[in-house]
């Protein structure tokens, strides 16, 4: 599985509360959700964006709250891959078991800016900054967690493999 | 080998003698809350599981508090989803609007934690109960589906930061201004995916209400939890309130910390944390002026009756300053109740505040008490995120009771221990 998109950058402790506002939480539909994506820190973001894009960001990405609408509204919004330096706890468990494919790596956050073209390759955690040509290379995800992302989330990845 | 109390409590929910940090374990749970945001993702998710009952209808709780009482058509479906979850799947601990409470302070008041149980809450201040000595965290919707259908959930065994803590607190200074302290120390991810452990003889000092507000904020600082020893003060606020007899972990005594912070409870000023983020502590001597104009009182990290009770005696025969607005809520019914026969919120109704019903409401810019652009609050929730509380031009000043009290009087950031007649 690869993602190759745009990048959209941002700093350090991007937090739950800018990524969805609260008072869009009255649903749990995700095309409502995404259409408010990134509104309190980019509002540009969903205007913008095209599927395949990727966010890229510093260190503590989704701090905050365990709103697993966060992740979904990311993911609903076309985001191919989060990439950062790192993940706050609860969102990078909530991006697993939704199936939205998150890389940490502090190295490749420094070295991508805005609008360069990134390609993400899961199964090897080979970053490539096509725009730079530089190339870096995350931890990639053990076989089973890849498996629960391209299974499209924590309960098909149950239902198929293990509750099978 | 040596564990350190969230490591054993882990261990024995694992049916495992021992885990190291890193680990991946499947560890039973003892109880799965979700509240009104989050259980509708849940039991869409649970929906795809095709099973036809919850692991233990006992042990999942469901809170309406969010955005209860519903605040718009949207927030009303979500709720009304959720209570009919409850009901089809005859779910015990449903709590409904009158009988509920902001679901953190509702369950230990309730008697639903004990020591060394395993709790996850599609809730990020889930980690509050580890001031009972649990080990509990907050996890999303997806989470709490899994955990409704099977009982279980993997956990990777955290590390550990120690917070070794000796003395006692001064006169105004409360588990509010020793969280937002540490949190300015270590950072908001100074914690990230570990424990966090408070030790030490200072601790017995410690309020069980402190104990709560200290483990509330944990994830503030990226932790996975918070937990306290289980001391005298938290069995007897257990013997009252619980059912089940409390099973007690110790650490071992050359359990590993990556690193053990000293803390002189004693040195602990007021403290305030500044825009936009939790770790930005200042003690209240280097806050300056500030003009403010909201005050919050309430929340599940500090809508307690003791929390109250030091807000009531601050404003008692005292109006607060014009241009503010106050906004007092208690976080349970029972404290409601309670603050109101103690004649507390008779002292708030008079100081100028208004008394809200339980509700998390204001905390996350939900409703009751939402910010204009250029507006600043204090507050003594958890939050002061870009936008936490209203408009993304707003401001949040977090601070203990005594602080926000002092504060609404005063029209700017202010220090209770220079109100006169204390």
């Amino acid at each position: 599985m690869n993602a190759r998109g745009k990048a959209f950058r941002y700093g350090d402790n991007v937090d739950t509360d800018v990524i969805i506002p609260a008072r869009y939480l009255n649903t749990s539909v995700a095309a409502e959700l995404a259409a408010h994506c990134m509104e309190d820190i980019d509002p540009q973001f969903i205007k913008q964006v095209k599927p395949g894009d990727l966010i890229v960001a510093d260190k503590n990405f989704g701090c905050g709250s365990s709103r697993e609408h966060a992740p979904l509204a990311i993911k609903t919004a076309g985001v191919s891959c989060v990439i950062a330096a790192s993940f706050a706890r609860i969102f990078y468990r909530n991006s697993i078991n939704i199936g939205l494919p998150i890389l940490e790596c502090p190295e490749a956050a420094k070295g991508i800016s805005s609008q360069d073209v990134v390609e993400v390759d899961f199964s090897t955690g080979v970053i490539n900054n096509i725009t730079t040509g530089k190339q870096w290379q995350a931890e990639p995800f053990p076989a089973f967690i890849q498996k629960m992302i391209s299974s499209n989330g924590l309960v098909d990845y149950l239902r198929t493999e293990v509750l099978k | 080998m040596s564990m350190t109390m969230s490591q054993k409590i882990l261990a024995k929910h694992a049916k495992m003698g021992v885990v190291r940090p890193g680990q991946l374990v499947m560890a039973d749970l003892d109880l799965v809350l979700g509240n009104d945001i989050t259980a509708p993702v849940a039991i869409k998710e649970f929906a795809r599981f095709k099973v036809d009952k919850v692991f233990d209808k006992s042990k999942v709780v469901l809170v309406p508090d969010h955005f209860t009482p519903n605040k718009d058509i949207k927030a009303a479906e979500q709720c009304k989803r959720m209570r009919e979850f409850a009901s089809d799947y005859q779910i015990d601990n449903y709590f409904e609007v009158g009988r509920m409470g902001i679901e953190h302070a509702l369950l230990p008041e309730q008697g639903l934690v004990n020591a060394g149980d395993l709790i996850i809450g599609a809730d990020s201040h889930t980690c509050t109960y580890g001031a009972l000595g649990a080990f509990s965290t907050g996890t999303g919707s997806t989470d709490m589906a899994a955990a409704m259908a099977t009982g279980q959930l993997w956990f990777k065994v955290p590390q550990a930061l120690r917070f070794n803590l000796t003395g006692s607190l001064g006169a105004w200074v409360s588990g509010k201004d020793l969280i937002l302290h540490i949190i300015g120390l270590i950072g908001v991810d100074g914690a990230l995916y570990k424990s966090m452990e408070f030790t030490g003889d200072g601790v017995a000092s410690l309020s069980i209400d402190d104990r709560f507000t200290v483990c509330n904020m944990a994830i503030e600082a990226g932790a996975k939890n918070g937990i306290f020893p289980v001391d005298d003060v938290a069995k007897a606020y257990l013997a009252s309130h619980c059912k089940r007899e409390p099973v007690i972990y110790e650490p071992d005594a050359d359990a590993e910390y990556e690193q053990t912070y000293e803390i002189d409870l004693a040195s602990i000023r007021p403290t305030v944390a500044f825009p936009h983020l939790p770790e930005n502590a200042k003690t209240i001597d280097e806050v300056g002026d500030i003009a403010i104009d909201q005050v919050v009182i309430g929340s599940c990290t500090n809508g307690r009756l003791s929390d109250l009770r030091i807000a009531a005696h601050i404003l008692k025969g005292r109006t607060i300053a014009k241009g503010v607005r106050l906004i007092v809520f208690p976080a349970t019914q029972q404290i409601y109740l309670e603050a109101m026969e103690e004649g507390l919120l008779k002292i708030f109704v008079e100081a100028g505040a208004v008394v809200s019903t339980p509700t998390c409401g204001p905390c996350l810019g939900g409703h009751m008490g939402i910010l204009a652009a250029k507006e600043r609050a204090v507050s003594t929730t958890n939050r002061n995120f870009v936008g936490r509380m209203g408009h993304v031009e707003s401001e949040v000043y977090l601070a203990s009771p005594a602080v926000a009290a002092a504060s609404a009087l005063a029209g700017k950031i202010a220090n209770p221990e220079l109100l006169e007649d204390n």
